[in-house]
């Protein structure tokens, strides 16, 4: 039997601003234990949440991005629940009249062809503090450091059909929230996570099959080995005529297994309220056109432009747009470059790329700055260097250097591309090497090779090898 | 005294500190009573605190810097919050002294003052009686001349049944006239700080100083801060006051009803024209009440489970039965009915049919208010039903107590000010009037009950238990 997988995924973002969502402590990350906090994170007996209006204006600059509706009116709700990491005894979340609803993302599959993957609804949200359980014999440690981090919680319509698509989708809601600006998208510090949910059903039916969800997943392999190993499982059970039970299950990435976690007879009832002590958000049109205004172009206009206006190879684009840091990089080089835009995208996907995966620093951080590699290609173009030297050059860039015209200066290195200048020491060679050149003439033609070296070797590179070769050529059958 | 320079702050103080000392073992108004009698470092002049030399007691609802703040509970009895509520705060900046903090319904759950795990307050007037609640400590440390003045909370009547039962003025302000940061929560939506006094001038000077918005309490209102002392004389003449019929459908006994008219008289004289008016959804105001305030402190209590806040059990074996020991024996019988209500009709499946729908009947409630106030200026009629009842009368009969808070339930639905002022005596108990008026009309109820307090000297009257000690 063949079946569909159908897959949903509830994405946590955590919103990049420099307070809690309800409070004024600082969000920072790595504070000594529970010293991040205020009385309202600590849910003392009397205080009162006070919204971060910063995390508004990301929720609303996100839903923008995804051309989502923005609510005019939005309330936040308790969750409640006990928990020893959650010192209200509740969250405050959003139910009814989430702040964003029904936008879209759309996706690029391996093959080229794109998909538009639905988005339910993102909503605003605090996230609850940590529990740590391995720091202290038969003892479970609280630290309060992130309970009130302001969160987005971002679900997906079931539209998403195998794993890949599924990691896919999230790669490029990690890549949008990054361009955003709104969350710092470290995975390894828990800033952008995901719930997957998972079902089959026959191939074609329009009945959803009962789903599992895979909580707390923080990578894009794992969401890919998680639901691989997912659908396996489901179709095991389905193939055997067995059911598959509604469950929370967790992924286990050592043993590239998902388990259960809790099944639904155990499930909260959440008793969600909308929350008394906050007022309703009014969200008007002139709030949302003055952040309309500030959101950056689309990444598929800035696709486009790159293909259609800087003429840029159609993967090169893609490839490039793929990376905050990388349109960041191009971007900031753009600007200080006369000449074609697909000469410098050449130079950053090959040598800027290489350097950064070799040495293993963010294209960001690089020493070599985006304003040397324009300085640098430029001086290629117009023909002072080669690009021989131009690479030589990038290693000395890499290890600190700075200035490309002088260094070009102060090495010598400005390319010879005067023909008498280059003749002369052509002729210097062959003289020098007079058995070479009698071979050349009596017929063994590879040493043309070694006697154009001989003269890069004396001009030190500089020598417009084009230049050379004619003339050697030329010297050699005179 | 304080102005002409016979007394200062300090012997004020003591003066009240020494009748608490005598009179309150009989009275237990209060749970905590503070020594500290000012800052030290306080060099502010007079002017600049207008509260200056003036001792009040505060209900123990109100989290106070450093001095315990119980809620009258065992699960609150050793916290000492690190911070002080918005209006103690404010009060403090006025120049306002601590007594005390007063006894209180456990988490102000209750209309008797039985509820609190510090022990039932006795009413000043017949101790073998219920000074009323939830603010009965503060009421009865009022009454009883144990303090001048006092805060309570009042979330559906409980500042102004205890001020009608025992024979002071009590205003509930607008909801979000004063901040409720730093007011350990009950039920949100319905919860609102007021004061406790001796007269309508009294209220109106503190009202002045602790009303205003607070940033750490986004539901507090911005609305201008009236100066309230300076409508305290305004003319009543051609002042329309609505008598809801159903507050004055004979349900009340003979011997109130003519305390009844004749306050009604003496507005009458002060040129107040009376008219009949209908509130057709007043009658649903008791039975959504339980339903909004339940649902609201099952959530506002969760945070009491042991971890962080709370009464702690020994018995520690596995996090359920942790939570579930730490709240059988912090919380008291009346809150604990309180919360599983309130779970229940927030629960999945039962949402719609009672949370939600008390909402919608909360705003048919609130709209006949809107309807009433386009032809009157304000509402009147009793506060209560009946005078003080005695303690142990209705302790068992949760729903006779519910329906203590019939007639002043309404003005929490609707986030309206009211105040009960004493209107005179039946059987030697006090009785109150209850005045509603529309939203930010605080300085109204303080002009009627100003003006009627000129004419009578029911709010002056002193239960024997004062000259009992002074002799």
């Amino acid at each position: 039997m063949s079946w569909d997988t159908v897959i949903g995924l509830e994405i946590h973002v955590q919103l990049s601003t420099k307070s809690k969502i309800f409070s004024g402590a600082s969000t920072g990350y790595g504070a000594e234990q529970n010293t991040n906090t205020s009385l309202v994170d600590l849910g003392y007996p009397g205080v009162l949440p006070v919204l971060n209006k910063e995390a508004v204006m990301m929720a609303i600059k996100f839903g923008l991005a995804i051309d989502a509706k923005i609510a005019n009116r939005s309330i936040f709700a308790r969750k409640n629940y006990f928990y020893p990491d959650l010192p209200k005894g509740y969250q405050i979340s959003q139910y009814e009249l989430p702040i964003v609803a029904a936008g879209s993302l759309v996706i690029r599959l391996d093959d080229g062809t794109e998909k538009r993957i639905g988005v339910t609804r993102a909503h605003l949200e605090e996230d609850a503090g940590k529990s740590i359980h391995d720091k202290f014999d038969n003892e479970t440690a609280i630290d309060l450091n992130r309970a009130g981090t302001p969160l987005l919680e971002i679900v997906s319509e079931p539209e998403l059909s195998s794993a890949k698509e599924a990691s896919l989708y999230m790669q490029k809601m990690h890549q949008l929230v990054r361009y955003l600006k709104i969350s710092d998208g470290n995975m390894q510090e828990g800033s952008f996570r995901c719930d997957a949910n998972v079902s089959l059903k026959p191939k074609g039916d329009k009945k959803l099959g009962t789903r599992a969800e895979i909580k707390n997943i923080n990578s894009f392999r794992f969401v890919e080995n998680a639901i691989n190993y997912e659908i396996e499982r489901q179709k095991e059970l389905l193939e055997e005529g067995k059911e598959v039970i509604q469950e929370t299950r967790l992924y286990d990435s050592n043993l590239d297994e998902t388990r259960s976690m809790r099944n639904k007879e155990e499930a909260n009832d959440y008793r969600y309220f909308p929350d008394p002590d906050l007022l309703p958000i009014s969200i008007d049109a002139d709030l949302i056109e003055a952040i309309a205004i500030t959101l950056p172009e689309k990444l598929e206009e800035k696709v486009d432009r790159y293909i259609n206006q800087l003429a840029i190879k159609k993967e090169d684009a893609y490839e490039i747009t793929r990376s905050i840091d990388l349109i960041d990089y191009f971007e900031d080089a753009l600007k200080a470059y006369n000449g074609q835009p697909q000469h410098l995208a050449n130079w950053l996907l090959s040598e800027i790329m290489a350097i950064s995966n070799k040495e293993n620093i963010p294209v960001k951080d690089l020493s070599v700055t985006p304003k040397s590699l324009a300085q640098l290609i430029e001086r290629i173009d117009d023909g002072t260097i080669s690009t021989t030297i131009a690479k030589n050059l990038l290693q000395q860039l890499k290890d600190g250097a700075l200035e490309v015209d002088h260094l070009i200066e102060q090495q010598g290195l400005k390319q010879i591309s005067d023909k008498d200048e280059i003749k002369l020491v052509v002729r210097e060679v062959l003289t020098e090497h007079q058995d070479q050149k009698n071979q050349y003439l009596a017929g063994k033609k590879q040493v043309l090779g070694f006697l154009i070296g001989q003269v890069m070797q004396k001009t030190r590179g500089t020598a417009n090898p084009r230049l050379v070769n004619e003339l050697m050529v030329e010297e050699l059958s005179k | 005294m304080l102005n002409s320079g016979e007394v200062n702050t300090q012997e004020i103080v003591k003066i009240y500190q020494a009748r608490i000392d005598a009179i309150d073992p009989k009275i237990n108004a209060y749970i905590t009573k503070t020594d500290t009698i000012s800052d030290p470092n306080n060099s502010r002049s007079d002017e600049e605190q207008p509260l200056a030399g003036i001792p009040c007691a505060v209900k123990d609802i109100f989290c106070t810097e450093g001095v315990l703040t119980t809620c009258g509970s065992k699960m609150l009895e050793n916290f000492i919050p690190p911070y002080d509520a918005t209006v103690v705060k404010n009060l403090k900046d006025g120049g306002m002294t601590l007594l005390g903090k007063t006894n209180m319904d456990e988490f102000a759950m209750g209309s008797s003052n039985e509820t609190s795990f510090f022990g039932e307050v006795k009413n000043p007037w017949d101790i073998k009686r219920t000074p009323g609640g939830s603010s009965g400590g503060s009421a009865a440390a009022v009454a009883a001349g144990l303090a001048p003045i006092a805060l309570g909370t009042d979330t559906g009547g409980s500042i102004r049944q205890p001020a009608a039962f025992t024979g002071i003025t009590g205003l509930k302000p607008t909801y979000g006239r004063c901040s409720r940061y730093g007011m350990i929560a009950f039920a949100s939506s319905l919860d609102q700080a007021g004061i406790l006094s001796i007269t309508a001038e009294d209220a109106a000077m503190f009202l002045e100083l602790m009303a205003g918005f607070d940033p750490y309490d986004s539901t507090s209102s911005p609305e201008e801060v009236p100066q309230y002392t300076k409508h305290l004389d305004n003319d009543l003449s051609g002042k329309t006051v609505g008598l809801p019929k159903e507050f004055f459908d004979g349900s009340i006994d003979a011997n109130y009803q003519n305390l009844v008219s004749n306050c009604l008289e003496v507005y009458k004289k002060l040129g107040v024209e009376f008219k009949e008016i209908s509130l057709p959804n007043i009658k649903y105001s008791v039975p959504t009440y339980y339903v909004v305030a339940p649902a609201e402190c099952s959530s506002n209590l969760a945070r009491f489970d042991g971890i962080r806040f709370g009464h702690r059990s020994n018995k520690t074996d596995d996090l359920d039965e942790f939570y579930k020991s730490n709240r059988q024996e912090g919380f008291g019988q009346e809150v604990k009915r309180r919360i599983i209500t309130g779970t229940y009709v927030l629960s999945a499946g039962y949402y719609d049919a009672y949370y939600l729908k008390a909402q919608k009947v909360r705003q048919l409630i609130n709209q006949d208010f809107v309807t009433a106030f386009k032809t009157v200026d304000a509402i009147m009629g009793p506060t209560t039903q009946t005078s003080a009842f005695k303690l142990g009368e209705k302790i068992d009969d949760p729903v006779s107590m519910y329906m203590n808070d019939i007639y002043t339930i309404s003005a929490n639905l609707s986030g309206l000010p009211a105040i009960s002022h004493p209107i005179g005596f039946a059987d030697s108990l006090p009785f109150g009037m209850q005045i509603i008026s529309p939203h930010f009309h605080e300085h109204q109820l303080l002009n009627f009950t100003h003006k009627y307090q000129l004419e009578t000297d029911w709010h002056l009257q002193e239960p024997d238990i004062i000259n009992e000690v002074k002799k």
